[in-house]
Order: C-alpha cells, then sequence, then structure tokens
C-alpha cells in the first residue's frame, strides 16, 4: 500500500513489518517520531512487541542485547549525541554478534549544538564491527530496514540503517509500503542457533583469554568479509518479491562516464541532477553513491573507478587531522591497483548546511581543472 | 563439596568456537586459592555453627559439612570476610608461607 510517509516513520514501518519483539529507545532530535509511532503501534496492538522505556540511550543498547541475546528480534534507534553514548554498547552488539538494527538519523555532534544533519556521528562508530547503510530515499529507509535485518541474522552481526536529518528523517515521500505477508515470506522469525534460557543456561559475553579473544574477533571479520555478497544476493532477492533491488552501491551513469561524484546518503540524489545536466553539457557524468559503508564495497568501488578518468569523493563529514572519510576509504580501495583515476576529495554541508546542485557543479568544476589530489580537503561553501 | 578441577577447555581452531561469545564449561579448574596470601583457620572448638562465615563467603569457599564450616582452599582467596563477621572470632587469618 502507498502511504505518504516521513523517514522517520519509514523506519517504524520498516520495523513493524520486520515484526520486531523489543524496542528500546530514548527519545532524540530528530528521530523521536521513529519510537514515538512504534510506542504508538505497541500501545494499540498493531505490533506485538515490549516496547522498554530507558534513562538513556546507553540502556536502550544494552536492553537490546538483552533482547536479542534471548532470541528476540530487536530495534532501536537514535542520532548524534546518543548514538555517542551508546559506544561502549555497540562494541558489545557486535562483538557479541547480536544482529540489532538501529536506525540512525545523521545528526551533526556538538559543541556548537546542532540538530542538523552530517555523519560524524555514524562514522565515528565505523569500528565497532556494525554494519553501515546509507540511504538517500524514505522507500530505502524501509526496504532497507527489512534487508538489515534478514542480512544481520544471517551472519549475527547487528546493522545501523543510517539516513540524514531533516533531508530524509521529516521529509515526507510517497512510500510503498509492502504487505505483511510478503514480508513474512522474505523476512522469517529470528532463530538463534545459541540462546539465553534455562534449558541451557550459559553466560554470555565473559572473560576471554588471549587463546581465543583473536579467533572471535577473526570470526566477525570473516563474517563481515560475507556481507557484501549476501547483501547482493538478499537485495535481488528483494527486488523478486517487492520490485526493489537491493544493493551495495548506486551507479548512476557510471558505464560510460569519465567523471564520477562518489556520495553518500540524501546527496547522491542531488548529485544525480547535476550528472544529467553536466551530460547535456556534453561531459560524460555519472554517480557512484555509497550505500553500504560497512562492510566496505571494495570490489564495486573499484570496478566503478576503474574505467573512470577522475572521481570527485564528497563527504558531508570530516575526521579532523585527516579529511573526509569516505574520500580516505576511497582512496585506499584503489591503493596500488594500476588504471585508477586521480580522487580528489570535497568536504561540503557539515552541520546541516545544505548541499545542493550548485554545490556538485562547483565541485565539478574544480575537478575538472585539476590533474591530481594536490590538496588532501577541498573544501565547498565554506566562508573562509 | 563443587566438582573439582574440570578440564581446561581450549579451542584449537577459529572454526569450532561458537559464534556467539558464551560459557562452554566452567571455571573450575582455575585454582584461585593459589591468589592467596592469608588463610582463614577456624577454631572448631569455639564455632556457634551459626552459618555466618558460610552466608558471607562470597567465592563461596565455606562448606557446612556435618553442621560444621570446612575452607576449600582450592579457591579461598584470603579477603577475610569470614573472619571479621564470625561473632565467636573462632576464624583467625594466618599469614601464607609456602
Amino acid at each position: 500500500m502507498r502511504k505518504v510517509l516521513m523517514g522517520n516513520h519509514a523506519l517504524s514501518y520498516g520495523a513493524m513489518l520486520a515484526r520486531a519483539q523489543v524496542i528500546s529507545a530514548y527519545p532524540i532530535t530528530p528521530q523521536t517520531q521513529v519510537v514515538e509511532l512504534l510506542s504508538e503501534m505497541c500501545a494499540d496492538g498493531t505490533l506485538d512487541a515490549q516496547f522498554i522505556k530507558v534513562e538513556s540511550e546507553h540502556s536502550a543498547m544494552a536492553s537490546c542485547i538483552g533482547a536479542s541475546v534471548a532470541g528476540a528480534r530487536a530495534f532501536t534507534a537514535t542520532s548524534s549525541q546518543g548514538l555517542a553514548l551508546m559506544h561502549e554498547m555497540l562494541h558489545w552488539a557486535a562483538g557479541g554478534r547480536h544482529p540489532i538494527v538501529m536506525g540512525n538519523i545523521n545528526r551533526s555532534m556538538a559543541p556548537g549544538w546542532s540538530i542538523w544533519t552530517d555523519q560524524n556521528d555514524s562514522l565515528s562508530q565505523r569500528d565497532t564491527g556494525w554494519m553501515q547503510f546509507y540511504c538517500a530515499s524514505n522507500q530505502e529507509v524501509l526496504d532497507t530496514v527489512l534487508q538489515a535485518f534478514k542480512v544481520a541474522e544471517t551472519l549475527m552481526i547487528p546493522a545501523m540503517v543510517v539516513l540524514d536529518a531533516f533531508a530524509l528523517s521529516h521529509t515526507y515521500e510517497v512510500v510503498d509500503v509492502p504487505d505483511q505477508a510478503l514480508v513474512d515470506k522474505y523476512l522469517p522469525p529470528f532463530k538463534p542457533a545459541i540462546k539465553l534460557t534455562p534449558a541451557d543456561p550459559r553466560a554470555f559475553g565473559g572473560l576471554t583469554g588471549s587463546e581465543h579473544y583473536m579467533e572471535l574477533r577473526y570470526k566477525l571479520q570473516k563474517s563481515m568479509e560475507k556481507a557484501p555478497a549476501l547483501i547482493e544476493e538478499t537485495g535481488r532477492e528483494y527486488g523478486k518479491i517487492f520490485g526493489r533491488d537491493l544493493g551495495l552501491v548506486d551507479a548512476y551513469k557510471c558505464d560510460d562516464a569519465e567523471f564520477v561524484f562518489v556520495t553518500s546518503g540524501t546527496a547522491g540524489y542531488t548529485a544525480r541532477v547535476v550528472v544529467d545536466e553536466l551530460r547535456a553539457s556534453g561531459i560524460k557524468a555519472g554517480n557512484l553513491r555509497i550505500k553500504v559503508f560497512r562492510p566496505f564495497p571494495f570490489d564495486k568501488v573499484r570496478e566503478v573507478l576503474g574505467k573512470v578518468k577522475k572521481a570527485a569523493v564528497v563527504d558531508r563529514n570530516c575526521s579532523y587531522g585527516a579529511g573526509g572519510i569516505f574520500y580516505q576509504e576511497v582512496k585506499s580501495a584503489v591503493y596500488g591497483r594500476p588504471g585508477m583515476p586521480p580522487i580528489i576529495g570535497y568536504i561540503a554541508g557539515l552541520g546541516g548546511r545544505d548541499i545542493t546542485a550548485d554545490s556538485f557543479k562547483e565541485v565539478a568544476a574544480d575537478a575538472m581543472a585539476r590533474t591530481k589530489a594536490d590538496e588532501e580537503i577541498v573544501w565547498i561553501g565554506v566562508k573562509k | 563439596m563443587r566438582p573439582k578441577k574440570a578440564k581446561k577447555i581450549v579451542f584449537n581452531s577459529a572454526e569450532e568456537m561458537p559464534l556467539m561469545i558464551c560459557s562452554v564449561g566452567d571455571q573450575t579448574h582455575n585454582l584461585t586459592g593459589a591468589w592467596r596470601n592469608i588463610r582463614p583457620e577456624i577454631d572448631l572448638a569455639k564455632c556457634l555453627r551459626c552459618g555466618i562465615c558460610w552466608k558471607y563467603c562470597p567465592e563461596p569457599s565455606i562448606m557446612v559439612v556435618d553442621d560444621r564450616p570446612v575452607v576449600d582452599y582450592d579457591y579461598c582467596k584470603g579477603c577475610g570476610i569470614c573472619a571479621v563477621e564470625c561473632p565467636s572470632k573462632c576464624i583467625v587469618m594466618v599469614e601464607e608461607r609456602r
């Protein structure tokens, strides 16, 4: 059924259709409506789930871990400072192999206090062992929640579904809300091989000596390495049932492109408009939107960049002292490989400053004028 | 008395390890009594058989056998709580010499 939904409610509908059994969350702008709607669904019986109110995001994630270890499908959502407060528990969730799915609304970190979007909150959680999916439309948000549960529970790795504050979270779009029976077919109930039960009492996450710790982390990385193929496989399966394929990247007009923008999130859709305009003026442009950041889609990035003459990575984040985070990752993915183009890194849109079509035109003009990346960061739209 | 000296479980490959970090056996192979610097000694002649030492031992390493407290020195860490709590002061902590 087609509904007009805000991005936050697309997350709620995703969790509802996934038949999440435990939802625990603490409200934070711009995430609040995600759990507001879910709490209403739990109260009116639309969703048969336990809604746990907690005093902090740290406890929200702890509750989800407890629920997951007991064999329940757990969901939460947060943003920015809330995600930062969860940080310790994110390691617990991934290290303990608890396949929780969480929505994170990209909001800039304070100070200065901000409620507007950039990606430093989620990218600061890069090394916790969570999968990260960056969405560009409300439809993609809903679809990705369902896929994220499927991939997470197959590999026993938690997953974060990430969307831009306001550009998606509070923006209403037409969303096809899939039929529950079809979702049930795609996403069977969560049945972990090991769980907390009186029938088989165990302690979880306990002291692990140096003779075993490294193997457990090796297993986590090995499972992560299986994720790209599984994301593509389950994405195709999703397409067969619901008519929308889900992949690791969204390559727009990249096949014959000579110049590509590398983007993520909603900026990736803005870039498409500029790609079309550049093509109308005779420049073979394309846009490679990286949807899945963890696991990093090495093969897809190499495949696209190996065919172009120049690439411009546009980051809505900054690793201070280094540069754009996607830029660093894209460069490391192609390092030492012959035939790769010059890659130039741009930073735009921090703290919710709009990344407009003009921003991408500025990026394109700058990139065209360069033969190599002679600066670590090229700033776009900053009042220097 | 508890079963002692269960064999320590060591996995030889990542493959045979469970995916989730969870207990697969117990820790009784770990004889924590080796950590002890002072040991509790009980003068049973003064013991009231109140059971307070048994109740307070956090390890727990005090068992009640035939209505009397017995220290399990394989696991007693020598914390001294039993000696402090004993109302008849029949437990004294003695320096451990090995």
